[in-house]
């Protein structure tokens, strides 16, 4: 049985980020959206992880990055979901599709 | 004295000015101020003319007034010769009778103080008008007397016809005055100096001569005719009877009018050179006589009479100094003064008591007026040149004056008939017969004794003041008055006892006429409805003035306003219009066209947007698939 | 205190009216005591000008030089002669007088005051000013008070009279623009001297001087004003408020004839002698016409304020006879007569303006009994004004006249007919308004009073010593026009 390797994970990250565009760009469901952009951040952290165990095994930069997204991914989410509930409160709803306030 | 006689016309400048700027309050003090002013000056007058009577030095005392150099030096001072020695006394004279005749004259007017006023700046005036030692003091002093005429006469100005008399008078004469100032101008311009004795001497040695001389003399004539009311500018004198009485004697018969005679006697030098000038002088002086005297038989009111025998005298007198009788002309102008002063202030006693100046609501006055009846019939038998009264002799000197010349014989005796006839006639409709207006009569009463004193004095100097001429004494009033060197006219006995007889004539017609009745004036009136209307009419002068001059001169001044208004305001408004217009069509341009290209930019730049912005959807996901799509797109080109 | 003193005699009432911005606008008292103040110290300045000035000679005394901007050559150069100390010492007086004048002023006073100290400040520097950037600025700063005294304080159609004033004026004031800078670019080293260009004048070209002679002329001749520039003047005068029209009349139609006499003639004295018969005839042409139209006047303003068109006819005759001592003296003469006499006439309109609201002449009647002491008064300065002998203006007509005969005769006798029209108009208004008995506004009228006669008093008594010993006047005088001569002979 061949190891796993370098590939095998780049191609789950891909799979995952197809994954999370498809989402991001079908959902009306604006934490649909969300989980969708969740999702992105989490395959270009495998594909991180990834390349930091396969190329540059003696150093840990790939994990430690991976770590500061997985952060910033968490905050950023808390400010997104603070916008949906207020956009909630607005329109009583929150189907992205109703929402276009940035429009000219 | 003659050293301080600069003093003369001070004493009444001192008086005037006290009065206008102290005591116009209060009546009786401004009188006494005014009077013991020209008394002062009536004593300083007399005795610098005694002083100087028969003395042939000429007095000068002057300082420098203004000194610009070549092209303007005048120096001013007084000059006293014989002249300027009986002037002196007719003016101190003449202006004290009639100050203290003003008295009782003018004892109930409100203006009492004002009056004393205006009489001692004519009084200041008039004396420094015959003591200058220059045309140009002379010049002005001669307007100052011409101002207090024109306050006097105007006097009692809420009366329209005294205010109209008033412009008149000065108007009139100020037409002369610019000959007067263009003779000035020509006179400094051919001789660098003004003073007398510089312009004499300058004519006598012909470094003025010919034509310019001419013209010069002419135009300090026409000065003279105004002022002394000659023919074609007599208009103003007959009308400033307007005047209070007193003001009419002294101003209007007595000095001011004859500042004109005095002019042209100053000017002897001027005229004896200038014979042509002369010429003209002599028959304006004749033709305002006849004319005058003419006008005078007709009048019916006093003053009018009195002032129309003014004009005429004067003329006389102009007529003898153009023909060369210095000597008569000035003697004439002297007995006049008293004579014709008395007739006035005799007149002006009539009025006072009866109030009205129309001869027909007279009559039999004699009765109630003694005093001024007897001093009344001693002027007009003077003016008529009744033996031996003053008038007699200076008469006699200008009938002599003019053999020669027989057309001027001729009408001066004829004037001299007509003068006769007017007085008699107006003695006669006043102070005799049968009183026309009973009401009139019955309040009328004798003048208080400041208005009748003056008259005695006067009429003393009517008769006595011709005595200076008498044939006997060795030169005549040519002694006392002369023009460089004595000259003394013969004494014509002939012609003496001619014009005597003339005057007498004129008296007796009078008679006839006015008191024995035995011509009836009505039918000799009916005779000659046309030169009776005429003369009434004064020729009919003021209404051909009014026609040619007044009028038009109106209408002229308001064809120059509108001018004004329409043309040169209207070019500078129509500058300003046609600026407005092009800043409009400007505007239009700036707009259509500047603006424009400037809108058009904006303009641009908006409806570009208004396409592109439809990509701006708002919707987060149409973003998101722009960018993944941006991406891709250059990887793949990539 | 001799020295800067010209400087202080300018700047006082500046500091006035810095003063008076200072102060709160309710405080009416204060501004008023503080603009007298401002107006009288020039006086008393202008009194110790007299004082300290030596008339024997020509050259100018009291000089202040100081360099303002090197780079361009402009210095603060100020000085006096015969010219300038009658008129500045007219200034002051009349800008004192006029300030007692102004007492009635109700409405924005502060601003008022301000705005006239500032027109005093610019007149007096036009006639102390010895440099052309000096004298053009001080002419300029002069216009906008103006401008805002006539369209704020005057009567009903004051923003037409002002605005016309203003482009008047500023429409000269371009001409004399090109004109200096034409005078500052051909000399060199360029200088904006007026003394400098004086003393180069003989080598300027014939044609330069006609040009320059010319534009200047037109700036001079709006401002004097003569016969076909002068319908600014009767507007202005009309309805401006009292005030402004002396110092108008006074003061501000002498700086054309200040200006000619200062620096037309002796710069330009080939263009003089080209130029002086026609001079002449718009000087007798200004008076005869100005004197017709005077006769056909309604209202008492403007028949005052057209008798200035016909009295500084006088004045342009006189500088017409460039030649003679005595015309121009006379022209010097009639600058200060006529802002006596005119001065106190407009001041006595405002006093009867004031009591009934109405200047025409038809609605008076009678004035003598009812106000004797105005009457009085007021008939003393139209004699002035017509010319009668004792009165400083007959002695200033008399020197012109003398003066110009023999260069100019027939039009001289032409100019004589001038005397008669003149009393002609003056004596009809005298007989409408003051002879006859008490008629319609009239009734109204209460005498004069303390502060009115303050205010004319000077007037009258300047007037009469004058008339009666021109001397007084003339030596200060004469020095300098012998002088002036001697320039425009060489």
């Amino acid at each position: 049985m061949p190891s796993i390797g370098l590939h095998h994970y780049l191609a789950l990250s891909a799979v995952v980020f197809c994954i999370g565009i498809y989402g991001m760009l079908t959902r009306r469901n604006a934490i649909g959206v969300l989980m969708s952009v969740e999702l992105m951040f989490n395959a270009a952290n495998i594909a991180l992880v990834a390349f930091g165990r396969f190329v540059t095994p003696q150093l840990v930069t790939g994990q430690v990055v991976a770590a500061f997204t997985i952060a910033v991914a968490a905050a950023e989410a808390t400010v997104a979901l603070a916008i949906v509930l207020l956009i909630y409160q607005h329109h009583r709803g929150i189907d992205v599709d109703r929402i276009n306030i940035m429009k000219w | 004295m003659i050293q301080t006689a600069w003093l003369i016309p001070i004493f009444p400048l001192v008086a005037m000015a006290a009065i206008v700027l102290f005591t116009h309050r209060h009546r009786a003090l401004s009188a006494g101020i005014s009077i013991a002013a020209v008394s002062l000056s009536f004593l300083w007058g007399w005795s610098v003319a005694v002083s100087v009577w028969g003395d042939p030095t000429v007095h000068r005392m002057s300082f420098d007034w203004l000194n610009l150099g070549e092209s303007m030096y005048i120096p001013i001072g007084i000059q006293i010769d014989g002249l300027t020695g009986m002037m002196l006394v007719v003016v101190t004279t003449v202006a004290l009778m009639v100050q203290i005749y003003s008295l009782g004259y003018m004892r109930d007017d409100p203006r009492y103080s004002r009056y004393y006023a205006y009489l001692s700046l004519f009084t200041m005036a008039m004396l420094t008008l015959v003591l200058a030692d220059n045309f140009f003091l002379m010049f002005v002093s001669w307007e100052l007397v011409g101002l207090a005429s024109y306050l006097l006469i105007g006097f009692w100005f809420e009366k329209q016809s005294a205010a109209d008399a008033g412009k008149k008078a000065f108007i009139t004469t100020r037409l002369g005055d610019l000959g007067f100032i263009l003779g000035l101008l020509l006179l400094y311009t051919g001789c660098g100096t003004l003073t007398f004795q510089g312009v004499f001497s300058a004519v006598d040695s012909h470094v003025l001569s010919g034509g310019l001389l001419t013209i010069a003399g002419l135009c300090l004539f026409a000065g003279a005719v105004g002022k002394s009311a000659q023919v074609p500018l007599h208009v103003w004198l007959p009308d400033a009877m307007e005047g209070p009485t007193p003001v009419s004697a002294l101003i209007h018969a007595a000095t001011m009018v004859v500042a004109g005679v005095y002019l042209v006697a100053r000017s002897m030098s001027i005229f004896l050179a200038a014979d042509r000038a002369a010429m003209v002088v002599a028959w304006i002086g004749i033709i305002t006589s006849v004319m005058a005297a003419s006008i005078g038989l007709v009048q019916n009111d006093i003053k009018r009479v009195l002032a129309y025998s003014t004009v005429s005298q004067l003329g006389y007198m102009i007529m003898a100094l153009g023909l060369g009788g210095f000597t008569a002309g000035t003697f004439h102008l002297m007995t006049h003064a008293f004579f014709k002063a008395l007739l006035f202030l005799g007149a002006g006693s009539v009025i006072h008591a009866v109030h009205t100046n129309d001869i027909r609501e007279m009559g039999g006055l004699h009765a109630k007026m003694k005093t001024t009846s007897i001093t009344f019939l001693i002027a007009a038998l003077a003016i008529a040149g009744v033996f031996p009264l003053s008038g007699f002799w200076s008469k006699d000197e200008i009938v002599a004056a003019t053999l020669g010349h027989p057309i001027f014989t001729v009408l001066t005796l004829a004037v001299a008939f007509m003068t006769a006839f007017y007085m008699f006639r107006l003695y006669f409709l006043t102070f005799t017969g049968k009183p026309r207006d009973q009401h009139k009569f019955d309040h009328a009463h004798e003048s208080p004794k400041t208005m009748t004193v003056p008259l005695q004095i006067l009429a003393v100097l009517s008769v006595v003041s011709g005595w200076i001429g008498l044939p006997w004494l060795e030169h005549g009033f040519s002694s006392v008055v002369f023009h460089e060197h004595p000259h003394h006219p013969e004494f014509h006995v002939v012609w003496a006892f001619i014009a005597a007889l003339v005057g007498l004539s004129g008296i007796g017609l009078a008679y006839m006429m006015y008191y024995k009745g035995s011509i009836d004036p009505e039918r000799v009136r009916a005779r000659a409805t046309g030169l009776y209307t005429t003369l009434l009419n004064k020729y009919y002068f003021d209404e051909a003035y009014s026609v040619l001059f007044v009028r038009p001169y109106y209408t002229m001044c308001r064809g120059w306003f509108w001018f004004d208004q329409h043309a040169i305001d209207g070019a500078v408004n129509g500058l300003g219009r046609v600026s407005v217009a092009w800043s409009v069509f400007n505007r239009w341009f700036d707009e259509t066209f500047v603006d424009g290209a400037v809108n058009g930019v904006g303009w641009l730049t908006r409806g570009f947007g208004a396409i592109v912005r439809h990509l701006q959807t708002g919707r987060v996901q149409n973003y998101a698939f722009i960018v993944f799509a941006a991406l891709v797109v250059l990887w793949l080109l990539q | 205190m001799m020295s800067g003193l010209l400087s202080w005699m300018i700047f006082l009432p500046l500091i006035g009216a810095g003063v008076i911005m200072a102060l709160p606008k309710d405080n009416h008292r204060g501004i008023r005591a503080v603009a007298t103040v401002a107006a009288f110290l020039p006086l008393v300045l202008a009194i110790l000008l007299l004082a300290g000035y030596d008339p024997s000679t020509a050259a100018f005394q009291f000089q202040e030089n100081a360099a303002w901007i090197p780079a361009l050559n402009v210095n603060y150069h100020l000085g006096v002669d015969g010219l300038s100390v009658p008129m500045l010492a007219l200034t002051a007086l009349l800008c004192f007088l006029a300030c007692l004048i102004s007492y009635n002023i109700t409405n924005r006073v502060k601003e008022y005051f301000a705005f006239y100290l500032l027109l005093e400040a610019g007149m007096l520097g036009v006639f102390a000013a010895l440099d052309f950037f000096l004298f053009y600025v001080f002419w300029e700063v002069m216009l906008v008070p103006m401008y805002f005294l006539i369209g704020i304080w005057g009567g009903p159609r004051r923003e037409y009279a002002a605005i016309k004033f203003f482009l008047y004026t500023l429409f000269g004031s371009i001409f004399m623009l090109v004109a200096i800078l034409a005078l500052y670019f051909t000399s060199t080293p360029h200088t904006l001297s007026i003394t400098d260009q004086i003393a180069r004048a003989p080598g300027m070209t014939h044609g330069f001087q006609m040009f320059a002679f010319v534009f200047f002329f037109i700036a001079f001749a709006i401002k004097i004003p003569t016969l076909p520039f002068h319908t600014w003047l009767p507007d202005a005068h009309v309805e401006a408020p009292t005030a402004v029209s002396v110092l108008l009349a006074g003061v501000l139609l002498k700086m054309g004839t200040y200006g000619l006499l200062r620096i037309s003639l002796p710069m330009f004295p080939m263009a003089t002698k080209y130029f002086a018969w026609p001079m002449a005839a718009l000087g007798v042409a200004g008076i005869v016409y100005g004197a017709f139209v005077c006769m056909a006047q309604k209202d008492l303003k403007k028949l005052v304020a057209y008798s200035s068109v016909s009295h500084m006819g006088y004045c342009l005759l006189g500088i017409a006879a460039y030649g003679s001592v005595a015309a121009l003296t006379g022209c010097m003469f009639q600058m200060v007569s006529h802002g006596l006499i005119t001065g106190a006439l407009f001041i006595l309109v405002g006093v009867i303006y004031d009591r009934a609201h109405t200047r025409e002449i038809d609605a008076y009647g009678g004035m003598w009994v009812k106000v004797p002491v105005y009457s009085g008064i007021m008939v003393l300065f139209v004699l002035g004004s017509l010319g009668l002998p004792g009165l400083s203006g007959f002695v200033s007509e008399f020197m012109v006249f003398l003066g110009a005969f023999p260069y100019f005769k027939i039009t001289v006798a032409v100019g004589v007919v001038g005397v008669l029209l003149t009393a002609a108009y003056f004596l009809r208004m005298i007989q409408k308004m003051f002879l006859g008995t008490v008629a319609g506004q009239t009734e109204h009228l209460s005498d004069i009073n303390a502060r009115e006669m303050i205010a004319v008093a000077p007037l009258a008594v300047m007037m009469i010593v004058l008339g009666v010993y021109p001397a007084l006047l003339a030596d200060y005088i004469k020095a300098t026009i012998v002088n002036l001569v001697k320039v425009i002979g060489a």
